[in-house]
């Protein structure tokens, strides 16, 4: 399925910039069943300084915010051809070992309720059928964490989502990576784009999670749609968790406030 | 029962006869009138406070700023000791730079079953940012200084291989300044190898890292220091002066263009590579601790785009690991294909449930060490502690096992110091500084002989109250 994306990204500031970095993780990449036909990212009130790919093969752009402006927007827009995979993601690329995708990252550290959780899973589940158990552990999660926007933060860590009972797709993928990681199974963080069947405007970008098999490779769930991601998802970014995979990581010296506003088109 | 391994002193045979590197040194020394070299220890020391080469002791009063007290008595190396120090050395440091490269990349020595991955995943020195970055040179560890010990005429160990930001470099070159100045005539009678071209070594070998591409006649070097309230602040003040290079601070950088700029008084101007004498974890806040204002914002992108020069590399602390350190035998054999030329202290890794059983059993004897602890902080030397220091160790080695190494106790080789009475033998090890570039390794014929002053005191650290001594090494 081809894929017309257009993502508008705009941050206001209360007062005129003194000095601000964007660092962009918003380039999809060919490759594991999409290929980007073609793709461009254009900036005003900022200019893009340099480019390079991370540590996970992310291609990422680095952009100095102008000085004095109370606007920049980023437009990141193009069209990608996606393969129905069935949620196989596949092989691993580049340097960083499978085994960096095992350990918790600060954001996606067990409490007692992540234990509880990986316990129950542990032991209502068949160990055998790796699948079915990475299955259920996504259902009990979209279970007990209701989605819902705005209650918790980019910065909320999946122990407090967990605790809290609602989320949205980040703390839904970092709670599954938590516990996948508890049940032994390397897990990263997907940022990328969805195309939801009935609509053009999207709410927000979206994010999922990969799960690491030795035989098939990585393996997508979408927790918040109770899916594996299909011909309508757009990968854009991984990482250990929804830090390394931000689509955009921004600082900024000076006083006053940001606003954020996203629009984002996705439609065949 | 265990017998006290006897001690090697470095300048006597017997109390009659200095041993060959001495000889010259001793006879001067005999002619010699005490009290007037008592004199001139007090003539150093005022010289080191004019200078203000000063000191900031961790965990005493903030403010406290105090002098390493300088020894006039000279460590002396012979030619042939060094030549072979220098070949140890240098096969060391070139492993470190390989295993640096393989870590970063594909791990080998993981993959080849050499090192347990264990040891690099959860190691906080270990910076997944690294993965995939081929610094300009292909260098490292730009500067190195390896801690040597000695406990015999042909017997030098490693204590620990310094691979981040290794500092001490300064009371070298002072430590032999004042020396010059305080007895020329010895440096007639004897052939010392000189140690003050090390700033120049230091920009040349820096600038040889540079990334290509820079612009005017040659790359434009910086030293970045936390600042003023930093220890070892007067150090990098220091080694900018003598390398000519601008010294900054987090305020004085920016991005611009790609690149890393500093502020001048002609605008902003692009650095090609920043000795930079600020920590990994403060380095770049958009990368790592967003936290701190030591550091300059983007400086990770900045590089891992080719466009700056980081001496030494981030994350090259994993190398010198104290958890990875009982491994480095293993790594100069994976990458040199030949076996170490100098020893490692055996150690024992408490994390091995046989080691930790064999550490608590024999705790008195042992020197036990935090995995990554530096300076000398958190660490039981065995047999100076009393009862309850070492039931107190043993709970903690208990609760972390993983936390700790073990290693025995050596039996330094002393030096003589000049106290009240004359010449008084005292524990030293050694911190020669090495340069690495693209195409070769530099090892400065000198480096920074610590002394613990307290009589029969294992621990040389200027922190748990040691003194320097000026390091000769003899013209061959």
């Amino acid at each position: 399925m081809q894929l017309r994306i257009n993502h508008v990204t705009t941050y206001t500031y209360s007062e005129p910039v003194f000095y601000a970095l964007q660092q962009l993780r918003l380039t999809p990449r060919s490759g594991h069943g999409q290929t980007v036909l073609e793709w461009s990212s254009v900036i005003s009130g900022g200019t893009k300084q340099l480019s390079f790919d991370d540590q996970f093969v992310n291609h990422t752009e680095l952009v100095l915010v102008d000085e004095g402006v109370q606007t920049i927007e980023i437009v990141s827009s193009g069209v990608v051809d996606v393969v129905d995979r069935h949620g196989i993601t596949g092989r691993h690329r580049g340097f960083a070992p499978v085994w960096l995708f095992e350990s918790a990252t600060p954001m996606t550290e067990a409490g007692p309720n992540l234990r509880q959780l990986a316990r129950e899973v542990k032991s209502e589940t068949d160990s055998g059928d790796v699948l079915g158990r990475l299955h259920a552990l996504s259902a009990r999660i979209a279970q007990s964490v209701r989605y819902e926007t705005g209650r918790t933060e980019v910065t909320t860590k999946a122990e407090s989502a967990l605790a809290a009972g609602h989320g949205v797709c980040q703390d839904h993928a970092q709670i599954m990576i938590s516990v996948a990681r508890l049940l032994g199974h390397p897990a990263r963080y997907v940022s990328g784009y969805l195309m939801m069947n009935d609509r053009v405007e999207q709410d927000a970008t979206h994010a999922w999670c990969e799960v690491w098999d030795e035989t098939l490779g990585w393996i997508g769930f979408d927790v918040s749609n109770g899916i594996a991601p299909d011909d309508r998802y757009v990968r854009v970014a991984v990482g250990r968790d929804s830090r390394d995979a931000a689509p955009i990581m921004g600082l900024r010296q000076g006083a006053g406030t940001e606003d954020l506003h996203v629009s984002l088109q996705v439609q065949q | 029962m265990i017998r006290k391994p006897e001690t090697f002193d470095e300048m006597l045979a017997d109390p009659h006869t200095a041993r060959s590197p001495y000889s010259a040194y001793f006879n001067w020394f005999g002619s010699e009138n005490l009290k007037h070299l008592r004199r001139k220890s007090a003539d150093a020391e005022a010289f080191f406070r004019r200078i203000g080469i000063t000191f900031n002791v961790y965990g005493q009063d903030e403010a406290d700023e105090r002098l390493i007290p300088f020894d006039i008595v000279p460590r002396i190396i012979a030619a042939d000791e060094w030549t072979r120090l220098e070949r140890g050395t240098e096969q060391r440091v070139r492993a470190i730079n390989a295993f640096l490269h393989d870590i970063y990349h594909r791990q080998e020595i993981i993959r080849a079953g050499r090192i347990p991955r264990e040891i690099i995943a959860g190691n906080a020195a270990y910076l997944p940012e690294m993965i995939g970055v081929d610094p300009p040179g292909g260098v490292y560890t730009h500067v190195v200084g390896v801690d040597l010990v000695r406990t015999g005429e042909n017997d030098f160990f490693v204590l620990e291989d310094n691979a981040r930001t290794p500092s001490g470099v300064s009371y070298m070159l002072e430590n032999r300044e004042t020396m010059l100045q305080m007895f020329p005539e010895l440096f007639t009678q004897l052939r010392v190898r000189p140690v003050s071209r090390y700033p120049q070594l230091l920009r040349r070998s820096l600038a040889d890292c540079a990334p290509p591409g820079f612009s005017g006649g040659k790359p434009t070097v910086a030293v970045l220091t936390p600042g003023i309230h930093n220890s070892a602040y007067f150090e990098h003040s220091f080694l900018a002066d003598q390398m000519g290079a601008e010294l900054v601070e987090s305020q004085d950088l920016r991005i611009e263009n790609g690149r890393v700029v500093m502020r001048t008084t002609e605008g902003y101007h692009p650095i090609d590579v920043l000795y930079r004498r600020v920590d990994d974890e403060y380095l770049d806040p958009l990368t790592f601790n967003p936290e701190s204002l030591l550091g300059v914002p983007g400086i990770m992108d900045v590089y891992r785009a080719g466009n700056i020069t980081i001496a030494n590399a981030p994350g090259t602390g994993i190398a010198d690991d104290k958890a990875l350190y009982s491994y480095m035998p293993e790594i100069v054999e994976f990458y040199t294909g030949e076996s170490a030329i100098l020893k490692n202290v055996p150690t024992w890794r408490c994390s091995e449930a046989d080691s930790l059983a064999y550490v608590l059993e024999n705790l008195k004897d042992l020197v036990v060490k935090e995995v990554h602890g530096s300076g000398g902080y958190g660490m039981l030397v065995g047999p100076a502690a009393s009862k309850k220091e070492l039931a107190a160790f043993e709970a903690k080695l208990r609760a972390r096992p993983g936390n700790y190494i073990a290693q025995p106790t050596l039996a330094l080789s002393t030096v003589p110091i000049l106290t009240k009475s004359g010449l008084a033998p005292r524990h030293v090890d050694l911190r020669p500084f090495v340069l690495v570039s693209p195409d070769r390794i530099d090892m400065t014929p000198g480096g920074l002989t610590r002394v613990a002053l307290k009589k029969g005191s294992l621990v040389v650290n200027s922190s748990q109250g040691g003194g320097t001594k000026d390091t000769w090494v003899l013209e061959g």
